[in-house]
């Protein structure tokens, strides 16, 4: 195929990438630094609204999947702050959609155009009772493109919203790319309650733990929805067996369904794993290949699934005595909700705030 | 036998005007002859929320305030046809007063039903934006003083294609029709009483004499003909990547490591679009590039910067710590970068030579940018001239954006 290059910015390859894997309809409001894929949405989409507020964004996207579509919104911490409890209403509604979190340098209003990684803690933690809500993190430009049909497709497949999680540096960044060697994306998949009994909203078949969707005004059956606690025909409940079957339903059918996306470089005889993600990603990816120059053997994981947690970062993380977290937060966000409060002899952290973390840092910790 | 209703048993306390208004509704929607499954009943948090149970229809519960919004969210994208009714209480219309209005401004198709008994009465009996200034609540027992908002006034200055109040008494089924055959956004203010709360607290309340001592006035605020906001799906979209302008490759450049540039100068001196071209005329030479802007929020005057980075290999990481060359083409860029300067020990700066020279450790170069091809060209002028003098980029490249060749 002939090469079509150009320089393209990650707003621009998570919008399109949206839009071909099915996502129909945006809505969004100016944020910065979301609001490149809004005003990319707003040409690229097959419908674009601007809605008054965050908390609107939210409702509406609600009310847009109820009756069948895939809506899309971006935003950044201090609209996603906004969005919470209607992420909640949505996530008991059992809506499929994508929020586009594109961190930037908190607390509050912080720096609109500085970067940051800090926001991990908060959408790990968004849904009340700590029920899990599938996280996924763009970690390099390819994943602008590959990565959010993977987001729309578990949105759909397990009914919920799902965080696709980016930054600043990542999505507002210009970088040369063959438009012509972007991998196809398929449009994702879904299928509707086609049954002839009365539809029953949250109840399942056998072998799935999602409930067949069927869409809000639709002429076949009544469809009931609701973010209060209930039963499978969506009738409100205090805490009766059946409504809290359903309830922990929710937590089982993300645990099952959210797929592990991750990138895994193994290399023979390292005794240091280095773990990144988001923006980082970048930097551990050139610091490690620095060290291995230097004949210093090191292995890397980049994991893209952020939440729930895969087991798999577990196996693979206690294969190394030595672990280097490098994220731009001052916590060590990941490294913490992997291993807890309490950080174990051999895990390190390279964090930074203001600005990213060059590979040098990474190198530094790795080998001093 | 009602077809709108599942049961006659409703769900309110005995003598709550609530039984009237789910009555009337489920009479005004036979009238008309819908089905329910083409009628959404929108509700929210109150004791009105707890009707879904009753109704036949499609039911969708939100959350506190917020069934407006929901249910705009519905009803712009269903067909002509489907009727999408929302029940919200006083309280949930304060909480929610802009999706009211926007609702009602934009023109979306469904009925906001809107129970006023002058108090949250789930919640135990507190006032909200429609209680009237004498009328008692649990925690105002001397009332709130403070006049309350004429939402049907409200809708109406906001566009709503029909607003209608009545008192809940007696068969207000046909103003409730009237709302629900309007094609656009349609709104009935119920008058009420909470039987919990209202008679021990305000004795004398009668349901028409309140309503007139508050200056609640009853009638209809028909609005303009205009078209029902409805979203059309299925057009096709543009494809984003398609619109972009391409490179053509020319030439390998000979580029033995990373080049970092960073960029500064003034608004509208063409820093941004000089930068963008100077990393396209490196992707001509086949170098990977990245190249990012900074600017302040006002985004027409100050400074503006632009990072460039040029590389022979696939750029990952892409910030520039030190930059082999800083170009500074004005007294804005010149300020802005002045600091950076002070910690650079190695890059060469390069500075318009109507500027100060720069306190730093780098090799500093003046030279003219702004002089040859005037402002607009000095970030263009500038950049030609840096990558000409450090042989970075061949001379076919630079012509690509250079202000002396473009000129010619």
């Amino acid at each position: 195929m002939e090469e079509r290059w150009t320089l393209v910015d990650g707003s621009r390859l998570i919008t399109e990438s949206l839009v071909k894997a099915g996502a129909d309809c945006f809505v969004g409001y100016p944020i910065t630094p979301a609001s490149w894929i809004f005003q990319y949405a707003c040409k690229g989409f097959p419908v674009a609204l601007a809605a008054p507020d965050e908390i609107t964004t939210l409702q509406w996207m609600s009310g847009l999947a109820a009756v069948g579509h895939l809506p899309v919104t971006s935003t950044s911490f201090p609209g996603l702050a906004l969005m919470v409890e209607s992420l909640n209403m949505a996530y008991m509604m059992e809506l499929p959609m994508v929020v586009v979190l594109v961190q930037r340098l908190g607390p509050a209003t912080g720096t609109a155009t500085a970067g940051a990684q800090g926001d991990l803690r908060l959408v790990t933690s968004l849904i009340s009772g700590g029920y899990p809500l599938p996280v996924f993190c763009i970690s390099n430009f390819e994943d602008c493109w590959s990565l959010p049909p993977v987001a729309l497709a578990t949105a759909a497949a397990s009914r919920t919203p799902v965080i696709l999680l980016t930054s600043k540096e990542m999505v507002m960044t210009h970088r040369d790319t063959d438009l012509a060697n972007l991998p196809p994306v398929h449009p994702v998949e879904r299928t509707f309650y086609a049954g002839n009994e009365p539809y029953v909203p949250y109840a399942c078949c056998e072998d799935s733990p999602v409930p067949p969707f069927l869409p809000v005004g639709s002429g076949a059956h009544q469809v009931r929805l609701t973010a209060s606690t209930h039963d499978c025909r969506g009738m409100i409940q205090h805490t009766s067996p059946e409504a809290m079957a359903n309830t922990r339903r929710l937590q089982t059918k993300i645990e099952a369904l959210t797929p592990a996306v991750y990138e895994l470089f193994e290399q023979e005889s390292a005794e240091t794993l280095v773990v990144s993600y988001d923006i980082t990603a970048e930097a551990a990816r050139d610091a490690v290949a620095m060290l291995r120059r230097r004949g210093i053997p090191v292995s890397l994981l980049l994991p893209k699934t952020l939440w729930p947690v895969p087991s798999v970062y577990l196996e693979v993380m206690r294969r190394y005595p030595r672990v280097v977290f490098a994220e731009e937060n001052l916590q060590g966000q990941l490294a913490h909700l992997l291993y807890g409060a309490v950080l174990p002899p051999g895990v390190r952290k390279v964090t930074a705030v203001g600005a990213m973390i060059p590979p040098e840092a990474i190198v530094a910790e790795v080998a001093p | 036998m009602s077809s709108i209703l599942v049961t006659d048993d409703l769900p309110y306390c005995p003598g709550c005007t609530h039984h009237h208004v789910t009555r009337q509704t489920a009479k005004a929607l036979e009238k008309l002859g819908v089905s329910p499954q083409d009628v959404v009943l929108v509700t929210d948090i109150g004791c009105h929320g707890i009707a879904d149970a009753v109704f036949a229809t499609h039911t969708v519960h939100g959350l506190h305030g917020r069934s407006t919004a929901l249910a705009a969210g519905i009803a712009m994208a269903l067909p002509q046809g489907k009727k999408v009714v929302v029940f919200i209480g006083d309280g949930g219309a304060t909480i929610g007063l802009q999706h009211i209005l926007e609702a009602a401004r934009m023109n979306v198709p469904l009925t906001v039903v809107v129970h006023n008994n002058y108090l949250y009465g789930m919640t135990g009996g507190q006032p909200s934006g429609l209680t009237p200034p004498d009328f008692r609540t649990v925690i105002a027992p001397e009332g709130t003083h403070l006049p309350h908002h004429n939402l049907c006034e409200l809708v109406h200055e906001a566009g709503a294609a029909f607003a209608a109040r009545v008192v809940g008494l007696g068969d207000f089924s046909p103003t409730l029709a009237q709302a629900f055959a309007t094609d656009g956004f349609s709104l009935v203010e119920v008058l009420e009483m909470c039987t919990s709360y209202t008679p021990k607290l305000n004795p004398e309340f009668r349901l028409r004499r309140t309503a007139e001592a508050a200056g609640y006035a009853l009638g209809t605020w028909p609005g303009p003909s205009r078209p029902a906001f409805r979203l059309a799906f299925g057009q096709t979209s543009a494809s984003l990547s398609k619109t972009l302008k391409t490179v053509v490759r020319r030439e390998k450049v000979p580029l033995p490591g990373r080049f970092g540039l960073l960029l500064a100068g003034s608004a509208g001196e063409g820093v941004q679009s000089a930068a963008d071209s100077l990393a396209r005329a490196g992707v001509a030479g086949g170098l990977h590039a990245t190249k990012k802007g900074s600017y302040p929020v006002t985004v027409g005057v100050g400074f503006s910067a632009a990072e460039v980075l040029l590389s022979p290999e696939p750029i990952h990481y892409h910030g520039i710590g030190q930059p082999d060359a800083v170009v500074v083409t004005s007294q804005d860029g010149w300020h802005w970068v002045k600091p950076r300067l002070a910690s650079l020990s190695s890059g060469t700066v390069w500075v318009d030579a109507s500027l100060p020279p720069p306190e730093t450790k780098a090799r500093v170069e003046v030279r003219d940018f702004r002089k040859p091809f005037g402002a607009i060209n000095a970030a263009r002028c500038a950049l030609a001239t840096v990558m000409r003098e450090t042989g970075v980029l061949p001379e076919p490249l630079i012509q690509l954006f250079d202000p002396a060749h473009r000129r010619s």
